[in-house]
Formats: structure tokens, C-alpha cells, sequence
């Protein structure tokens, strides 16, 4: 019974950190549609940048500023806002594709230099030894497993508040109104480029975030973390729970996660041996196919946004 | 130096020849195709089983060209790779890419083309297996063009690159002197204007995926001549052959080829100061460096 707590405990902290991740992504896509293909660059920016801010000294490679943990993870946000912004000058100006691209070249590069810059960031080895905050008073167990759900939960609480007041302000209408139609919101003086810029930084400190939770949990991060993969489980959470809404993303994330463990725990346990070497690539192609499906049969995802219509509309 | 400048080229000509279908099809159909790189696996694997099949039946066609480590047997499977991937790059058109256009959601595009890449890499590698595959198992030495500076080149390389150049000036003609060209590159330009001058543009369409899966199929089967052949072909190809484009301007068939040279010339000189293992990053950073001095690439158009 324990392990089966336990074990549930574990699944919806992992659920709950890849969330917010998902929140960040929306914001992005689903309220603005700026495509993010590189979502695990800014995952794993927040990632590396709190363990090497919060961690421990270390002789191999960089890091090890012991900064109290709370600015530990601003700091990897800001950092994943920091290359948001690199990003997104150079492109958002541009047709739609060069942000597509851009953003997917950033996160092959940020893997591969993570894997190979030793000196950096602990190459293929990744980071490890981080002190997990708190932990000399709570102990390692089960209750510090809870107490750390308890905090993601809280975070991702506010993340989600705080993107559905940011929606519903003025500047989530302008999101809205660039998204729909870029030239009417420029005919009223707006600079789309400039919103979008905002909107696209915001997002991605939000997968910053959440990428730094992340590292928390395990006390490690390696580039084996920051793999395309977790890009494209990202998007079909999102994809899933339907695009433009926060309740959506969260509801997303648990069913496509939930999805994705059992199907790898149902493969690893049924499936003959010299078939468990692709379970992989049997995985890679379900998620394939939920994205492709899900544009195809219900592209409004299973939890559609609902539409805003505005004051003067209804008393017309 | 000669060598890394050499071998850029080379390498340069098969990203020039990916490139090319994808900026056409990125310039019509306006989503950047993160599918493209994976017809060039379809390409590689295709030639891979048809090669096998004609080497049994006519043991005569095993025998190799001259000097080339490519056989009679692999040259007449790069006849049906073509075909089989100008198809693939057609139906997967139907099934998924011209249903979501027709839905209306334009942008979601570009999370179908991630979509279907991931799973034809999968399929392919479900069916082939995770390893390498290599179209013949005989080590073809270099040729020392010279000793000082050292330079080596297999007559494969030459090869590909002759073709590659002989393609791509046939590509020239059929764009500049025919009626057909002038009708994919009046679509391109004013879907609108075209259509109202009695242009098919579901026709001019399906030949984009035509000519694009036909060059692919090319690529494919001259990287693995050159290369290896595995699953992970289109995931390590698909960069590369989007820097090339950006380089050379979206919608440009002639900036695509400059860009596919210079990104496989950048990548193989920047051999000389950088450890191999950054190599895939190059892409990028010359993506960063276009965007920053000249965003529409040397030889396009702004366009929204």
C-alpha cells in the first residue's frame, strides 16, 4: 500500500513539474502562437542553471555557487529567459519559420554542449550532488517526497493563476487580438513584435521554472534529460488538453504522462526481451501519432478553449 | 585545411540537393517541414532494400561501376528509391499535411511535419533495426590527390558531387526555360494570380512533393554511399538542411544550393578549431549569424 503511495506521490510531482512546463508552453503557443521547438533548451537552462548556481563547489567542472536555493531557481529562470531573448530578437520580426527553426537549433545546441563541454557542465556525466533544500530537518523519506509535491503543487498553483490573470488583462487580450489578426492590432498602434517578444520570454521562464524543479527532485541533470523527446511529450500534453486554455494544459499533462509511463511500465513487463530494445521507438511512434491524430481529428484538443466574446459584441 | 574545404563540399552537395525540396516546399506551402529530412532516410533505405533484391536476382549487377564502390544493382534501386519516395512525400501530403491546411490551422502545420518525422524515423528503425547499414561492405580507398598539402578523396565523393551538380543544372533548365517551371514559380510567387491564369494549384502542389521527394531520395542514397545508413539520418540531417535554406533565403532553389555548400563547408573547416563534438551546433550558430546580418538570407524576399 506504502509503495503504491509512494509511487503515486512520485507520479504527480512529476506530472505536476512537467505542468507548468506546459503552461509555459501555452502561453506561447496557445494564446500568442509563437511555436516553441526547442521548449527543452529553456527546460534544461532552468535545469543546469540551478544546480550549478545552488550547488555545491565542485573541482570538475563550473557551478557550485551555493546561492540559497529560491534564487538557485530564479536564476536558472532568468537564464532560461535570457536565451528566450536571444532567440526571439533575432527571429520574432521574421516569418513564422525562422522562430520554428531557430528555436529547434537552440535546443540540438544547448544538448550538445552540455554533453560536451566538461569543463562547463559535467559533459555526458551531467551534475549531480546537489543538496536538496531543507533537507538536514526533513530527512530523505517519504515525508520530504510530500513535502516537495506540496511546494511544486503550490508553484504550479500560482504559475496558473498568475497566466490566467495575465489572459484575462489587457495584455492577454492583445495576445489574442495578434494572434487572430496581426494587421488589425498593428492598425490600433500596437507592436506585435515587441508583445510577442514579452510573450515568448514570459513562457519560456515558466519552462525555466519548471526545468529547475525538475533538477531539484533528482539532485541530477545530464543532457540526457534535455533530449528532443521531452519537446515533443511537452507538445502533446498540450496538444491533448487543447491549446488556449490552462485547465486544458494541466488536464493534458496528466493523461499524456500517465499515458506515457503506462505504456513503457505495460511494454517493459509484457513485451518479449528482444522487443524491450525498441520499446524507444514504439513509444516515439505513439507520441507521433497523438500529435498527428489529435490535429487531425480534434485540433481544438479534448478540453477546448472557450471563446472570449467581448463587452461591446454582447450588447450589439 | 584543402581537405576540411574538400569534404565540406562534398558533404555540401547532398545538403544543397535536401535543401532544395524543402525551400520549395517551405515557399508554397509556408511551414518549415520538419519532416523533409526523413524522406531522405525513406530515399537511403528504399535504394538499401532494392539493391539487395536486384544483387540476388542478377548477380551480374553486383559487379561495381569503374572506380565507384556503387554498383549496376544500386544505380537501377535509385530509379525505384526515387519513385517510392516522391510518392511517400506525396501521400504523406494527403493523409496529414493537406487535411490540416484544409482545416484551417496553418501554424499547427509544423507540430504534423514533427509529428509524422518522428514517426517515420521510428518505423524505419522498427523495421531496419537501430544500427548502421552500409550499401557495400568493401572498403574503397581514398585517392591522395596530393601529398602536401594532404588531400584524399574516394571516387564516391566525386561521384556524388558530379551528380549532384549535373541535377541541379537540369533543375536550372526545367525552372527557367519550361512552361511547367514557369507555372511552380508563378504559384510560389501569387498562389492567387496564378490560379486565375488557369494554374492548377493542387497540381503544381503535388509536383512540389514530387520534385522534393525525388531530390531527397537523391541525398539519401548519396549520404549513405558516403556515410552510413541508419534511422537517425533525418534526425541529424534536418538542421543542417534548414540552415542551408535559411542561408540561402526561403523560397530560393538557387540560395538553397549556396546554402547547402557553405553549411558543409562551415561545418567541416570549423573542424580545424573546434572538437568534433560540437559539430552538430554549427548549423545553428550560422543560422544566428545570418539572422543577425542579413535575415531574408543571400538571396531572398521578405514576406510575411
Amino acid at each position: 500500500m506504502i509503495g503504491v503511495v509512494s509511487y503515486a506521490v512520485f507520479f504527480t510531482t512529476v506530472a505536476a513539474i512537467l505542468a507548468i512546463a506546459v503552461l509555459g508552453l501555452n502561453l506561447q503557443w496557445g494564446n500568442t502562437g509563437l511555436f516553441n521547438g526547442g521548449v527543452v533548451a529553456f527546460f534544461g537552462a532552468g535545469a543546469y542553471g540551478t544546480l550549478m548556481l545552488g550547488g555545491a563547489p565542485q573541482a570538475d567542472h563550473l557551478g557550485g555557487f551555493n546561492i540559497v536555493y529560491p534564487l538557485a531557481l530564479v536564476g536558472g529562470m532568468l537564464i532560461a529567459g535570457l536565451l528566450a531573448w536571444i532567440v526571439g530578437i533575432l527571429t520574432l520580426r521574421l516569418r513564422h519559420d525562422y522562430l520554428a527553426i531557430a528555436t529547434f537549433g537552440i535546443a540540438v545546441t544547448f544538448e550538445n554542449i552540455m554533453r560536451n563541454a566538461e569543463s562547463f557542465s559535467g559533459g555526458a556525466k551531467g551534475i549531480r550532488g546537489f543538496e536538496r533544500p531543507l533537507r538536514e530537518w526533513i530527512g530523505d523519506g517519504f515525508a520530504y517526497n510530500l513535502l516537495f509535491l506540496g511546494f511544486v503543487l503550490l508553484l504550479l498553483i500560482l504559475v496558473y493563476s498568475f497566466l490566467q490573470h495575465l489572459v484575462r488583462s489587457p495584455f492577454g487580450r492583445l495576445l489574442r487580438a495578434i494572434r487572430e489578426d496581426e494587421d488589425a492590432a498593428m492598425s490600433l498602434g500596437k507592436t506585435p513584435s515587441r508583445v510577442r517578444l514579452t510573450a515568448f520570454i514570459t513562457g519560456s521562464v515558466i519552462m525555466g521554472l519548471s526545468g529547475g524543479l525538475y533538477a531539484t527532485f533528482y539532485a541530477f541533470i545530464s543532457p540526457q534529460d534535455v533530449l528532443p523527446t521531452l519537446t515533443f511529450q511537452i507538445w502533446a500534453m498540450l496538444i491533448v488538453g487543447g491549446a488556449g486554455n490552462g485547465r486544458g494544459a494541466v488536464m493534458g499533462t496528466f493523461l499524456v504522462w500517465g499515458a506515457w509511463t503506462a505504456s513503457g511500465w505495460v511494454l517493459s513487463r509484457f513485451a518479449p526481451i528482444d522487443v524491450q530494445l525498441y520499446t524507444g521507438s514504439i513509444q516515439y511512434v505513439l507520441i507521433g501519432a497523438v500529435i498527428v491524430g489529435m490535429l487531425l481529428w480534434r485540433p481544438q484538443g479534448l478540453f477546448p478553449e472557450r471563446l472570449v466574446i467581448s463587452q461591446s459584441a454582447k450588447s450589439a | 585545411m584543402i581537405q576540411n574545404l574538400a569534404d565540406g563540399i562534398l558533404v555540401g552537395s547532398v545538403l544543397s540537393l535536401g535543401a532544395i525540396g524543402l525551400t520549395m516546399v517551405m515557399h508554397m506551402l509556408r511551414f518549415a517541414n520538419f519532416s523533409h529530412a526523413e524522406l531522405l532516410s525513406i530515399g537511403a533505405y528504399s535504394a538499401l532494400v532494392f539493391d539487395a533484391v536486384y544483387s540476388a536476382i542478377f548477380p551480374f549487377m553486383a559487379a561495381k561501376i569503374g572506380p565507384l564502390s556503387m554498383t549496376w544493382a544500386l544505380a537501377l534501386s535509385m530509379v525505384f528509391a526515387i519513385a517510392i519516395t516522391a510518392c511517400s512525400a506525396l501521400l504523406i501530403d494527403k493523409l496529414v499535411f493537406r487535411r490540416v491546411r484544409e482545416l484551417g490551422s496553418e501554424l499547427s502545420m509544423v507540430f504534423a511535419a514533427f509529428g509524422v518525422a518522428l514517426i517515420i524515423r521510428n518505423v524505419i528503425g522498427l523495421f531496419f533495426g537501430l544500427g548502421t547499414h552500409l550499401y557495400s561492405k568493401d572498403i574503397v580507398f581514398a585517392v591522395v590527390v596530393s601529398r602536401d598539402p594532404l588531400l584524399l578523396i574516394k571516387p564516391d565523393q566525386v561521384f556524388t558531387l558530379v551528380a549532384a551538380l549535373a541535377i541541379m543544372i537540369v533543375l536550372h533548365f526545367v525552372l527557367s526555360r519550361t512552361t511547367l517551371g514557369y507555372a511552380l514559380r508563378a504559384v510560389a510567387e501569387n498562389p492567387d494570380l496564378a490560379q486565375v491564369n488557369g494554374i492548377r494549384l493542387s497540381h503544381m502542389i503535388a509536383l512540389v512533393w514530387l520534385v522534393g521527394g525525388a531530390l531527397a531520395a537523391i541525398a539519401g542514397v548519396f549520404y549513405g554511399l558516403t556515410n552510413q545508413i541508419s534511422p537517425i539520418i533525418g534526425r541529424d540531417l534536418v538542421l543542417p538542411i534548414f540552415a542551408a535554406t535559411i542561408v540561402g533565403g526561403i523560397g530560393s532553389i538557387y540560395g538553397a544550393v549556396a546554402g547547402g555548400f557553405i553549411v558543409g563547408i562551415a561545418a567541416n573547416v570549423s573542424l580545424i578549431v573546434l572538437p568534433s563534438g560540437y559539430i552538430p551546433s554549427v548549423p545553428f550558430i550560422i543560422i544566428l549569424v545570418v539572422l543577425l546580418i542579413r535575415p531574408n538570407g543571400l538571396f531572398g524576399e521578405a514576406r510575411a
